[in-house]
């Protein structure tokens, strides 16, 4: 049944509940996508092999008659930084390579508690740094746009799987962008929610005041659906908020009926709109040509400015190492993963810790780990990472004011289209300056959403619209997201993912 | 120009306990030294009168009762070492063998 791949999550789960389909029969089409395809996107580091067995203790627990939940027997993907005590967790690392975590993080445990059906590990740049999964120490993932050119990073495994049609969902996470500028390139939607909305007990810590754990789909409606299994309060995360939340399917299913436009604030932010150069003319063109929509559509367009956003991404490469260099102290050879004895001389602990970390780790593991450890250490710490953190103060205030003049803000969620593999992988500074959409949300701790915007002319290649909304605010994104998706929808009369080229199936 | 040098990059791995390899050390000195040129501008808008933020949205101190719960068995915390003796990690030795 390859038509069961392109369902949405909502429209699959209405055939689930209806009895038209078993999970079974969903879960064995994606797994069949799988075989097919990944072979050629490797979007998947692990493929489950207890899938088909959750799935038929759901079904057969639907046809006793049991209440269940509105995802339940969906198939889901799962970025590998998040533990999974069935799976191996490797978070892209061969220092982790086959570990199986003794626990669940608290996301999966929501999932399974909401009966949807685990899939599998997506692939990831190692420990999340990057923009293009390049960084793997498996191998990277290839966009199914265009097999040649990167899904994007570090979540590119998660979207690449949702846009290849071998999941309709995925979790994702997101420290600089990792769930959002994956989406804006594949043609996908991706949410990084209000800092500490979403428990991180259980995802393997990059950046502990940046990562924020999210959604990735296809449709918005889909990721409100996930968010709101998701998202609330987690005793075992000391920075989880105490927020009651509200349906964020809810409110995407508001938003879809467009009214949610008239008389919308929108801000675009100066910094991030392409003024000053630096974007992909195509991406720039469809931004413009949003903007005009939205006008059109009754909101209210204003441009507001954020001139400390010029900081931005030094202050954020200043913050993540210093916050990577410490929480990847954990990976000491001792308590999991990998132990590698020095080739010659005592094996002492701190020998083995040293040749362990340097066969364990790739090189931009290693580059960010001493970059953190200088801007750490002492005589440098005021000048970096205090500086840092003041920068981030002034983004904050930045966002306040922009705020006051705008309901959400929008901007290109990504300066270009998918860039060819191999294309920036030796250039760390290049792979940075990819992330100078996203950065400021992340710092800032607000929630951001990337949604389809159209396909860039030169490339025909997919250019994401990002929105950002103040911090507690995500159901405002997810209205105003929807509300943009079915305008945009209803203007190329298709969804944009219907467009993607066929990917050659393999032969089983 | 910063003042990155290898000798400042090896003992930066020794303290981050990676043993760099000297072609590694070489061309993460030259990466590095771009790097922070590039990012040292931080300082530039990072006034006295600024407050520094080190936690997005803050929160007061997070109590729970001081209550036994449920958590990992001996062998769930055990179950990925490298190597174990009996209910304990296994490590080399902590001092040089000869001492």
């Amino acid at each position: 049944m390859p038509e069961l791949i392109h369902l949405s999550a909502a429209e699959l789960a209405a055939k689930l509940a209806s009895g038209e389909v078993t999970s079974v029969e969903a879960t064995q089409a994606h797994l069949d996508r799988i075989a097919a395809v990944d072979g050629d996107v490797h979007a998947f580091l692990h493929v489950s092999d207890t899938a088909l067995d959750t799935a038929a203790a759901i079904d057969a627990r639907r046809a006793a008659g049991e209440e269940l939940g509105p995802l339940a027997g969906v198939p889901v993907a799962i970025k590998d930084v998040l533990a999974t005590k069935d799976m191996p967790s490797t978070s892209g690392s061969k220092i982790l390579e086959g570990w199986l975590p003794p626990y669940d993080a608290t996301v999966v445990a929501r999932l399974r508690a909401a009966d949807l059906v685990p899939l599998g590990k997506t692939n990831m740049d190692e420990f999340a740094m990057g923009s293009s999964t390049e960084h793997s120490a498996f191998g990277p993932s290839h966009n199914p746009w265009d097999l040649t050119r990167t899904p994007g990073g570090s979540g590119g495994g998660s979207a690449a799987a949702v846009s290849a049609f071998e999941a309709p969902l995925a979790l994702g996470s997101d420290t600089g962008g990792s769930i959002r500028q994956p989406a804006a390139v594949t043609g996908s939607v991706g949410v990084k929610p209000t800092y500490g909305g979403v428990s991180r007990y259980g995802a393997i810590a990059l950046a502990s005041s940046l990562d924020q754990v999210g959604p990735v789909s296809r449709t918005v409606l889909d990721a409100g659906l996930l968010h709101d299994v998701i998202s609330g309060h987690d005793p075992l995360d000391s920075t989880s908020l105490t927020d009651e939340w509200p349906s964020m399917a809810d409110a995407a299913r508001r938003g879809g009926t467009g009214e949610a436009l008239t008389g919308l604030r929108v801000g675009v932010v100066r910094e991030l709109s392409g003024e000053n150069g630096g974007f992909q003319a195509g991406v720039k063109q469809r931004f413009d040509e949003t903007v005009a929509a939205l006008t059109a559509a009754g909101a209210e367009v204003v441009e507001v400015e954020a001139p400390s956003f010029e900081y931005a991404v030094a202050a954020y490469y200043l913050i993540l190492p210093a916050e990577a260099s410490s929480n990847l102290a954990r990976m000491d050879s001792v308590r999991f993963g990998l132990r590698v004895r020095p080739d010659s001389g005592p094996a002492t602990v701190e020998r083995v810790m040293s040749a362990t970390r340097d066969a364990g780790f790739g090189a931009e593991v290693k580059r960010r780990i001493i970059l953190g450890t200088y801007a750490l250490s002492a005589g440098y710490y005021d000048a970096y990472y205090g500086s840092a953190q003041k920068v981030r103060t002034l983004i904050q205030q930045d966002f306040a004011q922009a705020f006051d003049k705008a309901d959400v803000l929008i901007s290109p969620a990504a300066p270009t289209t998918a860039f060819e593999l191999g294309s920036l992988v030796d250039d760390p500074l290049a792979m940075y300056l990819n992330d100078v959409t996203t950065i400021p949300a992340n710092l800032a701790g607000i929630p951001g959403m990337s949604i389809p915007m159209g396909l860039a002319p030169e490339d025909g290649l997919p250019t994401g619209l990002q929105l950002l909304a103040p911090a507690h605010a995500d159901a405002r994104l997810y209205e105003v997201g929807a509300a943009i998706e079915t305008m945009l929808t209803d203007a190329w009369g298709h969804d944009l993912l219907s467009q993607a080229p066929l990917l050659k199936e393999a032969v089983k | 120009m910063s003042e990155i040098s290898t000798d400042l990059v090896r003992h930066l791995a020794s303290l981050a306990r990676i043993d760099l390899s000297e072609g590694e050390l070489q061309s993460l000195t030259g990466e590095l030294a771009q790097i922070v040129d590039s990012i040292a501008k931080v300082s530039e808008v990072a006034t006295p009168d600024v407050p520094a933020t080190s936690h997005p949205i803050p929160l007061r101190n997070v109590f729970r009762p001081d209550e036994v719960r449920p958590s990992l068995t001996v062998e769930q915390a055990l179950s990925g070492a490298p190597e174990r003796e009996g209910d304990r990690f296994k490590v080399s030795a902590i001092l040089d063998e000869e001492q």
